[in-house]
């Protein structure tokens, strides 16, 4: 059986406590929203993309400690990164979230993303976890509108 | 200190003041025996569905095994059978509610198809451009969405009577908003997300000196008080029978004689009709000319059981049991540092909705879970009510007959876990 500490590390507890980049950005050339109809979770993404690079994002929003702490990770985790990094990174991160990888064997090169493998084990909060994923490959793909985890 | 299901198998008669053998009660519920992530389930989400005793498990085997047929119309022994129970089951609803013939008794899939049958059915018939259907701040979705459907169908307006810090109605504000357009009244009889009891039959009278006739969604209120629709005068009351120790998909729309006979056919199919041509289809009457296709045959007998269920418990004895059960968690509850109830309501019924400053509720319902206890966590399908307290989202739980005090304790226990967890 799973345990609560698989999912509530320490490393989550502080993201949600002290959650980064929780700003928006006035001069992002990419915003995107995020919507969770189930639990009325909701993220929005500022991004600032330089030559195809993020060097600047922020979040607001309101939502559970898993979804707080996880955009607060994923943004943590891009400043620098292109645009195809940033995409492989939502692909790597969706199918850890989904259990469509090994956690264990991922780890290492997903770094601090990793700490978001225990969601797998809690499928009722993957979604949680995933909402801001999902408005991040929005925002990068310049869509409009809300993105919906349904 | 006893564990749990040890402390369960004690008499729990008269704790409280209150005589109740709920020990006795529990063993005809089998699911509330088995363990959740090694821990004695706690089932306390019974706003959302309730469980099912032995008896309705067991009708719904009976009938698939011995009695599966369809009804109305076949001469054959089962088809005689399976009528024989099913509109027995109606009876029992009909006598429920004390509805003065089963002509007014439909059987619906819950109620939800109940209110969109009103709204669709009498709405689209009788409300026109300029009308006004008034509901509250406190409706489930349910019972806002089929109104503003029939408001862009045929023009009328949405009013909503406001609700206090407690969650109780502004009946001033209700009168102010009662007028000469008002053509309906939508209103629940207790909220499923705050737990407050409306006072209904006030708001009846008040709707019915303008002539306005009054829907009452019983979902949160017939599974906890006797409800008597001629006492009531209401004109349609509707329940669901999975909130009632019965089965999902099956339901009632009690509705008074003389509208349903005006309204036309919600939906057109088989047995609500007497006679089709090509030309013409005379429709069949009440209350099968609302209930077109084969229904919910199985769900029918099995609410018809639950019905006998619940009167062999005593709805009167259930309900004291669980207003001291409501009690005793406000109580505990309140005591948590930091810990705000929603929905704090002089008449309240079953439900106790809160929220922990600093802890989102889905994070609460998680670690609950892991300590075997089932609550509801999120808007609870009324994100107007959660608009209105400044939350996204609340913590429920929400009481059963079959629930004990040491559910209560557990939650209150568990809490501690949440606390630690969070700091």
């Amino acid at each position: 059986m799973s345990d609560l500490s698989d999912l509530y590390q320490e490393v989550i507890l502080d993201h949600n406590r002290s959650p980064r980049n929780f700003k928006k950005i006035e001069d992002a050339n990419r915003t995107a929203n995020g919507y969770n109809p189930l639990c009325g979770d909701h993220v929005t993404l500022y991004l600032k993309l330089e030559d195809g690079v993020i060097c600047d994002i922020g979040f607001q929003g309101a939502g559970c400690a898993i979804s707080k702490a996880s955009a607060s990770i994923m943004t943590a985790s891009l400043i620098g990164k292109s645009v195809a990094e940033a995409e492989a990174l939502f692909d790597r991160v969706h199918k850890m979230l989904t259990g469509g990888s090994s956690a264990t064997a991922d780890a290492q090169e997903m770094g601090k993303l990793a700490v978001l493998s225990g969601v797998a084990n809690f499928p009722a909060r993957v979604k949680c976890a995933s909402l801001s994923w999902h408005t991040l490959r929005a925002a990068l793909k310049g869509e409009q509108g809300v993105t919906s985890t349904e | 200190m006893k564990a749990l299901h040890e402390l369960r198998s004690m008499p729990s008669r008269s704790w409280l003041g209150v005589s109740f053998d709920v020990a006795k009660i529990r063993q005809d519920f089998p699911i509330l025996e088995q363990r959740v992530h090694g821990k004695p389930l706690v089932y306390l989400d019974n706003a959302a569905t309730t469980q099912k005793p032995q008896a309705v498990i067991d009708a719904i085997q009976r009938y698939y095994s011995q009695e599966n047929s369809n009804i109305h119309r076949g001469v054959h022994f089962l088809s005689e059978r399976a009528t024989e129970v099913y509109e027995g089951a109606r009876l029992k609803a009909q006598r429920f509610l004390n509805a003065s013939s089963t002509r007014e008794t439909i059987f619906v899939r819950g109620t939800t198809e109940g209110i969109n049958l009103v709204a669709q059915s009498y709405g689209r018939t009788f409300l026109k451009d300029g009308d006004e259907i008034i509901i509250t701040a406190m409706e489930h979705h349910s019972n806002i969405v089929p109104w503003q459907i029939l408001c862009e169908q045929v023009g009328a307006r949405l009013q909503v009577v406001p609700i206090n810090h407690d969650g109780e109605l502004l009946l001033d504000e209700y009168r102010r908003l009662l007028n000469e357009r008002t053509k309906l009244v939508s209103v629940a009889h207790v909220s499923n997300a705050l737990g407050t009891i409306n006072p209904v039959k006030q708001i009846i009278e008040m709707a019915h000196s303008y002539n306005v006739p009054v829907l009452v969604d019983g979902a949160q209120a017939a599974p906890h008080m006797k409800v008597d629709v001629q006492e009531l005068d209401c004109d349609f009351y509707v329940f669901s029978g999975h909130k009632l120790y019965g089965p999902t998909g099956i339901g009632v729309l009690y509705g008074k004689e003389a509208l349903l006979e005006a309204m036309p056919p919600y939906q057109g199919g088989g047995d609500m009709i007497s006679l089709v041509t090509f030309e013409k289809t005379h429709y069949n009457i009440l209350p099968f000319k609302f209930e077109a296709g084969t229904p919910h045959i199985a769900g029918g007998i099995g609410l018809g059981v639950a019905i006998d269920y619940l009167s062999r418990v005593g709805l009167e004895a259930a309900g004291a049991y669980e207003q001291e059960l409501l009690a005793h968690a406000t109580r505990s509850l309140c005591a948590i540092d930091r810990l705000r109830v929603i929905g704090t309501a002089k008449q309240k019924a079953s439900v106790l909705s809160f929220v922990l400053e600093g802890v989102h509720p889905h994070d609460i319902g998680t670690i609950l879970d892991r300590e075997g206890i089932a609550i509801r966590a999120g808007h609870h399908c009324a994100m107007p009510v959660m608009q209105r307290f400044g939350v996204p989202a609340t913590a429920r739980a929400s009481f059963a007959f079959y629930n004990t005090k040491e559910d209560v304790d557990a939650l209150v226990q568990a809490m501690d876990k949440v606390i630690e967890v969070f700091g």
